[in-house]
């Protein structure tokens, strides 16, 4: 077989494992639904899930409850399909969490309980101002 | 006052920019294409174009800086980026935090590197700048602001507030200027927001010119004369792309607290896909120069280079990544835009490369095992692998979207255990790359057979093994991973170290910029497996803090009171101070020493300032505090083996817009590095629970005991303003001046302030964290000249602290400081060559 053949072959083979591995590591974005009935089929795969914390008539973050000693935060949050789930979060309250527009937990049901592992936060006005 | 004038010339600018690079791009068409006849005409005009483009984007971006150097905040660039407290090189650095802004810095840095084209290159002239000016144009058009009807082209940075906010003020008064601008992002506020991205954009900038060159070779159907030209521009981009990506690194680690120095986010991805794609394109050029092989190779590389930076700048700009990383830019609406952008470059390079492809000359023989062109062409493979391996589930959020484009559903997401997965892969892609750069050398400088190739590697291997034998027997390494990437990494400096000194010895000190790249490299291998790989936390701990944590936490975070020795791994350390920075203090003032203002920059002392014995200011002065919301807190450092002291700073940025962010502070020592970082604030005075109100009389120059410590009332004060309140002239203020001495003889001084008015008592508190109290004047007895102080009293002051030891991470900086030195002797080595063939009229 020719050299170039070999090397063909090594680099292929190499780029379907890279591709299998990515898939086999992927995470995905579920609503709380689907990540609940995965849960329940016994996978324990993080997830992502994105929506935003609840808020009342007036648009105030509402239901974020931070711990006493502030080192941990739990609070309710509404999927895309406008499904409230309290989240909990054994970290400090993220630097301006409750001004974000979205938020996205990545984590999974543990008994019942949504753990977030990692929030990422979207913030507009993180890096632009959009009232005065 | 609202300037208009100033931001319509700016926006003349720009569109005069736009056009004047879409008729230089014509023109150097048209003078491509008139191949004698008919050119100097075409060149002229072009070049006059290009020049008056030039002119026009340094006009613009003189004009935008005016704009946010005086404050004019009735512009929306100058509003959301800049502020009247913010110092002069973050000005700077403001011009760049916008979209609009580090278009402008692109397209900067293009113009320039398309002068020097013109002026060093009058051969190539013609094609290469076509490309450039069409690149121009599209950039152009990102900033340009125009719009038709429902179609805007581009987001000028010359918008008016007034018509960017639907405010109601404007509708009261369309004249309304903010007195303030909403200023650069405090996070931002940081020495390397003003290197970093100039450096950035300078290589994105750079990847356009082996680009340009390439198409121009396909065009003209010079298949390869165009890569001695295009070589050292692309060692050279490559050095600046690098030294960007680390310095990016490096503020990470040293400022930002992401956790370390990479964190596999994907604006980071991003760009680090295009550099190795780029390291691989120097490979196969230079392997085309020696023995013209690797031709379509290298054009394929140089072409991917240039859109993947396209690609990173649709990732990182289009909003696309907005669920997957925290920090890419604000959609400005441009993805349309951007598109267009990708695509146009994409399919216009695959058609002048399809065109040109059969007559691109390519060696039919087969490269053996025993030449260098093998193992370069191995090692550039690799490269692209890493890159392939990285891009992937990076562009996650693009896949997502083109399934949803044609009806699909997907809902990819980037893996949860980033870090390790990107690591895993990458770490022994770099393992090879490292067995490779040392073998690699051999074939680059001799002729190699099988004799030959045993007796060079059998030197450099028993070194090598000995040497990584030596260190993991001293260092204590078991797992069997990092030995290897230790024997890989020893193996590649000492191979590259070899030909490094046969270089030298034979006087060829020009060519050594190859072996000192690899050694640089193989360093940062070595110094990644032993700072990531080896990094614990030295502040174990007992005690639960919180239950809610885990037992990770609890156990590697570590509760310090203040004045309260602490043992800690080999150290004695001490939470000292809570400071605040002052303008013209050098070093830090005590935050209790600073009493707040209505303006939040400015802050009066309660005690004299002496810095080694030079007073900086008295009692009562104000002071200019630029940045009011960062605290820092002093923690002293004893080494209990060697009785060494040190001292560090870890910050905290309260920021009402942001939340807190937490910054390390980090002892640099020669074989590690001590990170510290408070992890949680401490209770701020808003938070702190009090014991109950104990009252007690005293009179002037009277002692009594607050909290254990004894304190000294030295009289009243009358006192004409307050803060935060408007005394009317019947209202009157006292203020109760009190000393505290606590312990190493530090006094601090307490000032409550009993206020009447309208009729009614108020009374201000001030509260003194250091001896975990709160003192209030509760009444005054004019009679007996005596007051009545209330005392309220509360747990010790204290910070939770975590500290990492993070082993021979200098290795990684010394070795990205080796290979960019490597890269800048070939760049200079390959240019050389460049002007020598021009010189004799070959190019």
């Amino acid at each position: 077989m020719k050299k170039s053949s070999i090397i063909g072959i090594v680099v292929i083979a190499v780029a379907i494992s890279i591709i299998i591995s990515t898939q086999s590591n992927a995470s995905s974005y579920v609503s709380f639904g689907e990540a609940k009935a995965m849960a329940e089929n016994g996978s324990s795969k993080k997830i992502h899930v994105v929506g935003e914390l609840k808020k009342n008539p007036s648009g105030q973050v509402i239901e974020v409850y931070p711990s006493e000693n502030k080192l941990s935060v739990s609070f309710v949050m509404l999927d895309d399909n406008k499904i409230e789930q309290t989240v909990y979060y054994n970290e400090p309250m993220p630097s301006d969490f409750l001004r974000s527009e979205k938020v996205v937990v990545i984590g999974g049901y543990v008994k019942d309980k949504f753990v977030a592992n990692k929030i990422l936060l979207k913030c507009p006005s993180k890096y632009e101002e959009t009232a005065l | 006052m609202v300037h208009t004038g100033i931001g319509n010339l700016g926006h003349l600018l720009i569109i005069i920019s736009f056009i004047t690079s879409l008729l230089a791009a014509f023109g150097y068409f048209k003078a491509t294409n008139n191949k004698e006849i008919g050119k100097a005409p075409w060149i002229s005009f072009s070049r006059v174009m290009f020049v008056v483009h030039g002119i026009s984007i340094v006009g613009v971006v003189a004009t935008l800086f005016a704009i946010i150097w005086n404050n004019y905040f009735e512009y929306h660039y100058a509003w959301s980026h800049a502020s009247e407290n913010l110092p002069n090189y973050y000005i700077i650095a403001s011009f760049w935090e916008g979209q609009e802004g580090s278009f402008l810095l692109w397209l900067f840095w293009n113009t320039l590197l398309g002068l020097v084209i013109i002026k060093t290159n009058k051969k190539w002239e013609a094609p290469v700048m076509t490309v450039f000016a069409v690149v121009q144009a599209f950039l152009a058009s990102m900033i340009l602001g125009v719009v038709f009807g429902d179609l805007k082209i581009g987001s000028s940075p010359f918008l008016l507030l007034r018509d960017v906010l639907a405010d109601p003020i404007f509708l009261i008064n369309p004249d309304f200027v903010p007195a303030d601008g909403t200023g650069l992002n405090p996070l931002l506020q940081n020495y390397w927001m003003v290197i970093h991205p100039p450096m950035t954009f300078l290589g994105f900038a750079c990847t356009l010119i082996p680009f340009s060159f390439c198409i121009a070779g396909l065009w003209t159907g010079q298949y390869k004369e165009w890569v001695r030209p295009a070589l050292p521009w692309t060692i050279f981009g490559a050095m600046i792309l690098g030294t960007a990506i680390i310095m990016g690194g490096y503020w990470a680690y040293e400022t930002l607290n992401f956790g370390g120095y990479w964190n596999w986010d994907p604006v980071e991805n991003a760009v680090y896909v295009p550099w190795l794609v780029m390291v691989a394109s120097i490979h196969t050029m230079i392997t085309f120069k020696k023995s013209a092989t690797a031709l379509k190779t290298s054009i394929v590389l140089v072409i991917s280079v240039f859109l993947l930076i396209v690609y990173a700048s649709f990732l990182t700009r289009s909003g696309i990544l907005g669920n997957a990383s925290v920090h890419s830019f604000t959609d400005l609406g441009l993805s349309g835009q951007l598109l267009i952008y990708l695509l146009f470059f994409l399919f216009a390079s695959i058609i002048f490369a399809v065109r040109a492809w059969k007559n691109i000359p390519s060696s039919e023989r087969e490269a053996s095992s025993y030449s260098r062109e093998f193992w370069i062409f191995i090692g550039a493979l690799t490269l692209c692998l890493m890159a392939f391996q990285v891009i992937i589930p990076t562009s996650f959020p693009v896949f997502n979207k083109i399934i949803e484009a044609f009806g699909g559903l997907s809902t990819l997401a980037q893996p949860t255990n980033q870090i390790e997965f990107y690591s895993e892969w990458q770490l022994w892609f770099a393992v090879a790359i490292a067995f490779l750069s040392g073998t690699g050398q051999f074939f680059f400088w001799k002729k190699m057979d099988k004799e030959k190739l045993v007796s060079s590697l059998t030197f450099p291997v028993l070194i090598s093994l000995l040497l990584s034998a030596a260190i993991f027997v001293l260092a204590k390494i078991s797992e069997p991973t990092y030995i290897l990437i230790l024997v890989a990494g020893m193996y590649s400096v000492v191979a590259n170290g070899t030909i490094l000194f046969q270089l030298l010895k034979s006087g060829s000190y020009k060519l050594v910029g190859g072996s000192v790249a690899h050694i640089g490299i193989a360093m940062m291998l070595i110094g990644i497996m032993f700072s990531e790989g080896y990094s614990k936390a030295i502040s174990l701990n007992t005690m639960t803090i919180s239950k809610e944590w885990t037992e990770e936490q609890n156990q590697t975070n570590i509760p310090l009171f203040l004045n309260e020795p602490t043992f800690m791994d080999r150290y004695q350390v001490t939470y000292r101070n809570e400071l605040m920075e002052v303008n013209d203090i050098p070093g830090y003032v005590r935050k209790s020493n600073l009493v707040n203002t209505e303006d939040p920059y400015y802050k009066v002392t309660k005690q004299q300032v002496t810095v080694e014995d030079k007073v900086y200011a008295d009692a009562g002065d104000t002071v200019y505090v630029q940045n009011p919301e960062n605290f820092y807190y002093q923690v002293d450092y004893k080494d209990l083996e060697n009785g060494d002291e040190f001292t560090l700073f870890p910050r905290i940025q309260v920021n009402p817009q942001m939340g807190d962010v937490v910054s390390p502070d980090i002892k640099k020592f020669f074989g590690r590095d001590i990170y510290s970082f408070v992890s949680v604030k401490p209770a701020f005075e808003e938070d702190i629970e009090w014991g109950e109100l104990e009252e007690i009389q005293v009179k002037v120059g009277e002692r009594f005991f607050v909290n254990d410590y004894v304190a000294e009332f030295n009289g009243l004060e009358r006192i004409d303003q307050i803060s935060f309140n408007d005394l009317g002239p019947d209202d009157v203020a006292v203020r109760a001046n009190i000393s505290v001495f606590a312990e190493n003889g530090e006094k601090y001084i307490a000032q409550p302030i009993f206020i009447i008015q309208n009729g009614q008592i108020g009374k201000q508190a001030d509260v003194i964290k250091e001896i975990a109290s709160k003192i209030t004047v509760e009444s005054i007895d004019p009679d007996t000249g005596s007051v009545t102080l209330g005392l309220n009293t509360t747990q010790k002051d204290f910070i939770i602290m975590k500290a990492l030891e993070k082993p021979h991470i200098n290795i990684l900086w010394i070795g990205t400081l080796v290979m960019i030195a490597g890269f800048i002797i070939a760049t200079r080595r390959r240019y050389i060559e460049f002007i020598k063939m021009r010189d004799k009229g070959i190019e």
